[in-house]
């Protein structure tokens, strides 16, 4: 049997992490197809359309799916689940929202954030934040799965899959979307930076973040934070990287003033080469970092800047 | 209203864990059990609420093990009016304990139910979205700021992009991110007051639920452990090892 994708998009494309969610499918079966819900989505199912793996695009069109309001996409869903042996989606704000509503509404469980495909009923998850792995087996006929994206690569190449109309399924008048106070950033999306720099507590206000967006800028990264930063309020809440912030697993990964908590480590030690910066030569962070630098983040930092400006 | 939270008992979000040796969980045995941190919010909310007059009555709803009779009066000490307790020995799964919230809903008739985005054991995050689903409810995921008026609840959540702010019909599920509030310590007289506090002790079966398990755990291991590396003296040479050895810039 089939698998279905359900993609989040922006109107334009769909978002980065479904690629690497029809990767993740692609090893549970292999008829892999794209839910692309919206109104006016034409533009995102063309871009679902050309990822690598994809047999077929279900593009459902309906004024309901403008702002991805799970009461309203999961019906839809439903609807079309008895068609598939899974139903898969990444594990980012939007999956988690509209999964888990998915799996009841079918009455089957969910495997929350699977980071390996084992066997298509088989999947391995992290729990307690990372420090101990499940490997869990469904017994349901339909199998609801939320992908951590950063363990699944998206496959190279592209395809031309098709595109199929569908009908929606209206809406359920159960909630309505009012806005969105969104971080405007010209940096790189956290989760896909190659480059993420973090910082912690130990950049002790927001406005000493200004020297970290320096030298995010000078290296092309993404800026991260630790929870103590979001919670001080130094930066807003999407920054945060850790168990229940974003999960980042980029090429160079640099944390900034940040102790290491096990639930901030939890969201960043797949990253390949970890530095860190700390004046606590025995903070917690200096366990996983591949580089450290003990000292006074105020001087490293800038000194960093200049040494990675000049090349 | 009448608002209903649920709290779940788990291994304290301070102790390190350890994966028993024959790979079949993690030790809980001798292991100090907290409410989950995100239920500790969730009682906030309600608490708060009701402090504002806009809750009539806050009750708190656990299941599992007689020992979540501890987490009940943890937020009946906080100041929740009185418990429910589902309890049995069984393994819970997200979708039973879903489930078992829709059946004492039904019974209690709140206006709305506030439970934590997820349990720091399983790291799920799955009960209330569920829950919305069994009961045909709206949904408000991640709280970050909760309003009500007109029958509605204007909800922030915090999403990838930063926040967004949705309307929703009551009644209703929250579910509660980090910054929603700040939970409170409960006092010393509170919590001798919480031990006259009732607690209703209900059997699954009573409830008409099966809470048969749907995902079999095959193992639980450690992860791989990732080596300390080295450290450097001068951020020269941090450039040089970045560029030249690990070769990321």
């Amino acid at each position: 049997m089939a698998i279905l994708v359900v993609a989040a998009h922006d109107g334009k494309t769909v978002r980065a992490n479904v690629a690497n969610a029809v990767a993740a499918a692609s090893q549970m079966g292999s008829d892999v197809h794209v839910l692309v819900a919206g109104s006016n989505a034409g533009d995102a199912a063309k871009s679902a359309a050309a990822i690598q793996g994809v047999a077929k695009v279900l593009q459902a069109e309906d004024a309901a799916y403008g702002n991805w309001l799970a009461e309203d996409i999961a019906p839809l869903v439903v609807k079309l689940a008895p068609n598939y042996s899974h139903i898969v989606m990444a594990a980012d704000s939007v999956g988690k929202n509209i999964a888990p509503r998915v799996a009841a509404l079918l009455d089957v469980a969910q495997v929350s954030e699977a980071i390996q495909v084992v066997s298509p009923d088989t999947f391995v998850r992290p729990i307690y934040a990372g420090n101990a792995m499940a490997t869990v087996q469904s017994s349901d006929k339909i199998k609801v799965v939320t992908i951590r994206p950063t363990n699944f690569k998206a496959v190279v190449g592209s395809g031309s899959a098709a595109i199929e109309q569908i009908g929606g399924t209206g809406g359920s008048g159960l909630s309505s979307f009012v806005g969105a106070e969104l971080s405007k950033s010209e940096r790189p999306e956290l989760t896909s930076a190659k480059i993420v720099i973090s910082g912690g507590r130990g950049l002790a206000s927001g406005e000493n973040f200004k020297m970290l967006e320096k030298l995010a800028d000078v290296m092309g990264a993404g800026l991260g934070a630790s929870r103590a930063a979001v919670d001080a309020g130094y930066v807003p809440n999407d920054y945060q990287v850790g168990q229940t912030g974003k999960v980042v697993a980029p090429d160079l990964y640099i944390a900034i003033g940040i102790s290491g908590a096990i639930q901030h480590l939890a969201g960043m030690k797949d990253s390949k080469t970890i530095v860190a910066i700390n004046k606590d030569e025995e903070a917690p962070i200096f366990q996983v970092a591949d580089y450290g630098i003990v000292g006074d983040l105020f001087q490293i930092v800038p000194e960093l800047t200049a040494a990675v400006e000049k090349k | 209203m009448k608002v209903l939270v649920a709290v779940k008992r788990v291994i304290d979000y301070n102790v390190k864990i350890r994966v028993k040796a024959d790979n079949t969980g993690v030790e809980t045995a001798n292991v100090k059990m907290s409410m989950n941190p995100f239920d500790e919010i969730a009682v906030e909310e309600a608490l708060r609420m009701k402090e504002k007059g806009l809750a009539t009555e806050v009750i708190a709803f656990s299941a599992g093990p007689v020992q979540c009779q501890e987490t009940i009066r943890t937020a009946l000490a906080m100041g929740a009016d009185r418990g429910v307790l589902v309890q049995t020995d069984a393994e819970l799964q997200p979708l039973a304990v879903a489930k078992l919230l829709k059946a004492v809903v039904d019974k209690e008739q709140p206006g709305l139910v506030i439970v934590g985005k997820q349990a720091i054991d399983d790291d799920s995050n799955q009960t209330g979205q569920m829950l919305a689903a069994l009961l045909g409810w709206s949904q408000g995921t991640f709280a970050n700021k909760l309003n009500f008026a007109d029958g509605w609840a204007e909800v922030k959540r915090e999403v990838d992009g930063g926040l967004e702010n949705i309307k929703i019909k009551l009644p209703a599920v929250i579910t509660t991110d980090l910054r929603l509030c700040e939970p409170r310590y409960a006092s010393l007289p509170n919590i001798m007051k919480a031990k006259k506090k009732p607690i209703e002790v209900l059997a699954p079966d009573a409830l008409g639920v099966d809470v048969a398990p749907r995902i079999k755990t095959l193992k639980v291991e450690e992860p791989p452990k990732r080596k300390a590396g080295i450290k450097v003296k001068t951020v020269a040479e941090l450039v040089d090892k970045l560029r030249n050895e690990a070769g990321v810039i």
